[in-house]
């Protein structure tokens, strides 16, 4: 150890940054108490928005640091800039929604700070430790974050069951680091894909060890048959919280599993393969089908997020930089798309209540014509209708899929994707077609307009660029092959 | 060179003024625009008459690239050559005509805008049609004018029988243009080129092509021809896909006066003739087309003796003409087909017209038994009815004595077997022509008037702006047999090649030193003998536009038939209007008598042979029973059942129980879990094989 010299800590500087920032901004917050949360929601942002430009303007060349622990490379400063982009937005969208429903609390901005320095970690783990560490710090937080509004039955319900299932997943995860720990005899990934490349025969144990890991992952991305919580959270927690949950975990989650896949265990490439074709197929076909029946709008949007993370695993399959590439892509995508439904969904209120369920979206486009036309093209982008940007991010994923030789997961990728589409046109159809449901409130909230505006100009004239951003994903995604 | 843009666009630049600033701007404007636009488009065609027929100067302007893919090039260009612009000339010249008479004749419509565009559109279409460089621009064409005949015939679309009518006639087309499709494919599979130069030119390669079809060997040449002359059956109702004509008489008159008389279903008639090159190598072709086209000539003839409705008659007659026109084509007179479409264009053109006149006249009435003794009271369209009819019977003199001649003695001229049998058909389709044209003339003209008072009283002869154009076609109708029968017919001496084409050139020297006037002059004045027998010289009037074998010429053969062929038309013709007055004026008794004696053929040939009761039995019932069928069963029950219908229920149900799934419970949760991590596991166990190791562990022990 040649201690905490600034040669070792400069690659994490973002990381170390905020978590100052949040510590600070805690003491802030114990001594000013609720006068201090508008304050400390504007430190966050901006500071979230620094560590961005930090992160853009800096060297990204693959350096690891703290004796291994951590990696710093393309695609985890790609991840980084997704996951900062996603806590700012969704911070963006929460403020006013959470002032309006009194909710505020000036722990709320604080525990998403530390939850996003959590998936930084994540995303650039490179020590079954570090990987396991980074994972609770962010998990904790949203823990308590989905159990924020304590004195309504349905968020504490949420954060409880989130909870449970949360330590449940964990357990399995730490059960499979100790059993390729066990047989492989070390934690650094390095150490591990090496023995795997050296071991003479098929060490099961490590195979096992995997599969266990993966599942407890499975859990955080919400894949079948890990996924039962999401539709109860996402219902259960207030609004803000479950954007959050849709937008950011999901991507840190997704770039731990990426990075182990092509780390440690890219010499059990076929067995992973095997495994993240049945999680891939089993979320495609839960998330379209269980969607058919559901009336309560983030219900709806839970399930479409499962079946959109059982896409976003097409990309990993064939194990090369291209499909990687893929599902980065998808998974920016989907992010966007995402808030900007969020934001639209927040927006709507009719008599100071948020509307959840599929009817109250009835008539939209006479009484609130913009939002109508911002969430049918946003709708259309989710279900992959050209020339949205969602349709490029299918189009990638499934290109992937199609050129690894995975045909029939490719094609009932295809088809899940028109049964999904029935409860995208359905809204759309509700939203056009059925008598008004009355008039709508308002929207007073100029952050939470800019966050859907910004969406939709995005899905919109993401047609133009889909080249440029591919290749810099392939850039990001060749780095963990390096 | 920008006269032939200008005798092809003008119509569609019309078309498009008329049917999108129509409503706007008025009727008036739209029937300025087209009319303009079409009498422009007619000048120019008259121009291109002198400098490409007779200035022997044929050429192809290009428009712009239509397809190009692979070895497959369509461009859309204009082939301005004899044959074209003879149609073009007739197109044009009756379509001035019928427009400047709408304006007339629709000045009661409500909608006499869509009208005029209609027209210019089908102007457009027909003009596209022959100046096609290709055969797909061909088809283009064909549609288009299969479209606009639609329109038109459906123009009263508020008529259930009018409806109905259109519908017919495109369903019944469909049928004639799927072989039309089918020739185009086939022409492109043998020739590699859908292009008329390269086809034509690469005829002779290929008169040994074969295919083999379920063990048949089948001659290429032959197969497409009778494919596009399945095509020209359709689209000029000749027997077996005839039906739709005469129901095609539910669109306004100018329209059958147009489309359904002098333009549209002489198509087919084009089509061979265009197609010259290919038929000449195809002899088994030629003599089918020979057979239907006797076989028409005859079958029309018989039901326009019986029918009452005026306009139904010169509709038979129309398809009994055709006749006449596809059984020249069978003995290779194609020159003498196109001579006979273009006279019977202006006097068949000017029988519609007159009838429409009369119908004007006698509010709207088309029977026949309605009508009579008004002759005095409208007498320049009775006059125009008596020269038309002359014209249609061979009357000597008018304009279709010349060309109905020219046909038969080409056909009995051919010697072939088919030829003599077609003369024979002419001459008795021939007599009852002459019949039926003076049957018409007596009952609506004269007699005892037989409509009620209050119709009798509004009867008035037509405005100026619908008797011009009768009087235009009336010119045509008299003079265009004669003018135009050294071209079309050839001059009975012949002369030797050499000497022939020297004196051609001369003229054409000539000619491109004369002016426009000139010219002109040169052409109408009589005296000029010289250039009369070499430039009005089939050869030199068709150029290379239509190709006969030397051992086929029928038409220069036909000069020299024996001297009771020729005279046999004349007097059958003669024998036929008397026969038509001893029946119908002095003694009227007669047809009741005929009827009587001959009640079955009556019959037969007042139900027009039964072919539209076939049809709707064979054709019609079993279509629709099949579609009802397909309907509730197949895409009902089937697909729809097991698809769509099916899919979805089963999506709700598969739905609902993955919902169940869904209780809330978190232990349940949990398990799921446990049991998905256990499905994991053992998936991967089994993709990897470890299973199969199993009984090697066991022995082991």
């Amino acid at each position: 150890m040649d201690g905490f010299s600034w040669i070792v800590l400069s690659p994490i500087k973002q990381e170390i940054f905020l978590s100052l920032v949040g510590m600070l901004l805690l003491l802030v917050g114990a001594f000013r108490g609720k006068t201090s949360v508008g304050f400390i929601v504007t430190a966050v942002v901006v500071a979230a928005c620094g560590a961005i430009a930090g992160i853009l303007s800096g060297d990204w060349t693959p350096i690891d640091t703290l004796s291994g622990m951590l990696i710093v490379d393309g695609f985890s400063e790609w991840m980084k800039v997704l996951i900062l982009s996603g806590i700012v937005v969704s911070l963006l969208l929460s403020v006013s929604w959470l002032r309006e429903n009194n909710l505020l609390k000036f722990e709320y901005p604080i525990l998403v700070l530390f939850s996003g320095v959590g998936m930084l970690f994540m995303v650039s783990a490179n020590n079954l430790l570090s990987l396991y560490v980074s994972l609770e710090l962010s998990s904790l937080c949203l823990y308590v974050l989905a159990a924020i509004n304590r004195d309504h039955l349905l968020s504490s319900e949420a954060g409880l069951k989130y909870f449970i299932l949360g330590a449940l997943s964990s357990g399995l995860l730490l059960f499979g680091i100790s059993l390729v720990y066990g047989y492989s005899g070390t934690l650094s990934y390095v150490g591990i894909s090496s023995f795997l490349e050296t071991a003479e025969s098929m060490p099961y144990g490590i195979m096992v060890g995997m599969i266990f890991m993966l599942a407890g992952l499975a859990f955080k991305i919400s894949a079948v048959p890990f996924h039962m919580w999401t539709p109860d959270v996402y219902h259960g927690a207030p609004t803000p919280v479950t954007a959050l949950f849709a937008i950011v975990p999901k991507v840190a989650a997704f770039g731990l599993i990426i990075r182990l896949l092509v780390g440690p265990f890219a010499m059990l490439a076929q067995e992973s393969a095997q495994i993240i074709m049945v999680i891939s197929v089993g979320s495609m076909l839960v998330g379209a089908f269980a969607g058919l029946v559901q009336n309560n709008i983030k219900r709806l949007l839970a399930y479409s997020s499962i079946a959109n993370m059982g896409y976003a695993m097409l990309g990993l399959l064939p194990n090369v930089p291209e499909g990687i590439a893929g599902t980065i892509i998808y998974l920016t995508i989907y992010m966007v798309m995402v808030a900007g439904v969020f934001g639209i969904l927040m927006s709507l209120k009719r008599n100071g209540q948020s509307i959840e369920t599929i009817s109250d979206f009835a008539g939209l486009s006479k009484t609130s014509p913009f939002m109508a036309y911002a969430m049918t093209a946003l709708l259309f982008s989710m279900s992959g209708i050209p020339p949205m940007a969602g349709f490029f991010g299918k189009f990638f994923v499934f290109q992937a899929a199609i050129a690894g030789g995975y045909m029939v997961v490719a094609v009932i990728g295809v088809l899940t994707s028109v049964v999904a589409a029935y409860y995208y046109l359905r809204l759309i159809k509700v939203m056009f077609f059925d008598e008004s449901a009355g008039n709508v409130d308002e929207n007073t909230s100029l952050s939470r307009h800019f966050v859907t505006v910004g969406a939709l100009v995005f899905v919109l004239i993401f047609t133009l660029l889909p080249n440029h951003l591919l290749q810099r994903a392939i850039e990001a995604a060749t780095s963990l092959f390096s | 060179m920008i006269l032939g843009y200008i005798a092809v666009f003008a119509p569609l630049v019309a078309f498009l003024l008329a049917g999108i600033l129509g409503r706007k701007c008025g009727d008036k404007f739209s029937q300025f625009v087209t009319c303009t636009a079409v009498l422009m488009a007619a000048a120019a065609s008259v121009q291109l008459f002198f400098t490409v027929i007779l200035g022997s100067n044929p050429h192809t302007l290009p428009v712009m690239t239509w397809i190009s893919s692979g070895n497959f090039n369509v461009d859309w260009a204009l082939r301005v050559d004899q044959l074209s612009v003879i149609m073009m000339c007739v197109i044009n010249i009756v379509s001035s005509c019928v427009h400047i008479y709408s304006i007339g004749y629709m000045s009661h419509d409500e909608s006499k805008s869509r009208f005029m565009a209609y027209l210019s559109l089908f102007t457009f279409a027909m003009l596209m049609l022959v100046s096609a460089d290709n055969i797909l621009q061909l088809f283009f064409g064909w549609e288009g004018v299969g479209l606009a005949s639609y329109l038109l015939i459906g123009f009263w679309y508020h008529k259930d029988s009018a409806t109905a009518a259109s519908i017919k006639a495109f369903v019944v087309n469909r049928v004639g243009d799927l072989g039309l499709l089918l020739g185009i494919f086939t022409t492109f599979i043998v020739f590699g080129t859908i292009q008329f130069d390269g086809i034509f030119n690469a005829v002779t390669d290929h008169t040994a092509d074969r295919f083999d079809f379920f063990g048949y060997q089948i001659h290429a040449l032959t197969l497409i021809c009778v494919l596009l002359f399945v095509g020209a059956v359709g689209k000029s109702a000749q027997l077996g896909l005839h039906t739709w004509l005469p129901d095609a008489m539910e669109g306004p008159t100018p329209v059958s006066a147009l489309i359904h008389a002098a333009t549209m279903v002489t198509a087919g008639v084009f089509l061979v003739s265009r197609f010259s090159p290919v038929f000449e190598y195809a002899p088994d072709a030629l003599m089918i087309v020979c057979v239907f086209g006797a076989f028409t000539a005859f079958v029309a003839a018989t039901i326009g003796m019986t029918q009452f409705d005026i306009k139904r008659v010169i509709a038979y007659s129309t398809m009994s003409q055709l006749g006449y026109m596809f059984f020249a084509l069978g003995v290779s007179a194609y020159s003498a087909a196109m001579f006979h479409l273009v006279t019977h264009a202006f006097f068949k053109a000017l029988l519609f017209l007159g009838a429409g006149s009369v119908i004007h006249a006698m509010s709207d009435e088309q029977d026949m038994r309605k009508m009579g003794g008004i002759w005095k009271k409208i007498p320049v369209t009775y006059a125009m009815m008596w020269i038309g009819s002359l014209a249609l019977a061979g009357v000597p003199f008018f304009a279709g004595y010349y060309s109905k001649d020219l046909i038969l003695e080409s056909d009995w001229a051919s010697d072939s077997p088919v030829g003599h049998f077609a003369y024979y058909m002419g001459i008795a389709a021939a007599l009852m022509t002459a019949f039926y044209s003076w049957r018409l003339i007596i009952m609506t003209f004269h007699g005892k008037p037989r409509a009620d008072h209050h119709t009798m009283d509004h009867v008035h002869e037509s405005p100026l702006v619908m008797i011009v154009p009768l009087l235009v076609l009336a010119v045509g109708a008299i003079f265009s047999g004669s003018v135009l029968y050294g071209g079309f017919a050839g001059i009975p001496h012949q002369k030797t090649v050499e000497s022939k084409a020297t004196e051609i050139d001369e003229i054409e020297s000539e000619m491109k030193e004369a002016t426009q006037d000139q010219m002109e002059h040169i052409i109408k004045s009589e005296s000029a003998d010289a250039i009369h027998e070499t430039v009005w010289n089939k050869e030199a009037f068709f150029g290379k536009s239509i190709v006969v074998l030397p051992e086929h010429d029928s038409v220069a053969k036909a000069h020299h038939v024996e001297k009771w062929v020729k005279l046999l038309p004349t007097i059958v013709g003669a024998v036929g209007i008397f026969l038509a007055y001893l029946a119908y004026m002095f003694i009227p008794s007669i047809p009741a008598a005929m009827v009587r004696i001959f009640k079955p053929l009556h019959i037969l040939f007042f139900r027009k042979w039964f072919f539209d009761e076939l049809y709707h039995i064979v054709f019609v019932k079993t279509a629709a029973a099949l579609g009802t069928f397909l309907w509730k069963r197949g895409d009902g029950q089937v697909i729809d059942g097991l698809g769509p219908n099916g899919v979805a229920a089963l999506s709700q149900k598969v739905s609902t129980v993955l919902s169940k799934f869904q209780t809330g419970f978190v232990f349940q949760y949990a398990f799921m879990m446990m049991i998905g991590l256990m499905v994991l596991v053992t998936w991967v166990a089994h993709a990897m094989g470890l299973f199969d190791l199993i009984p090697q562990f066991l022995n082991m022990r």
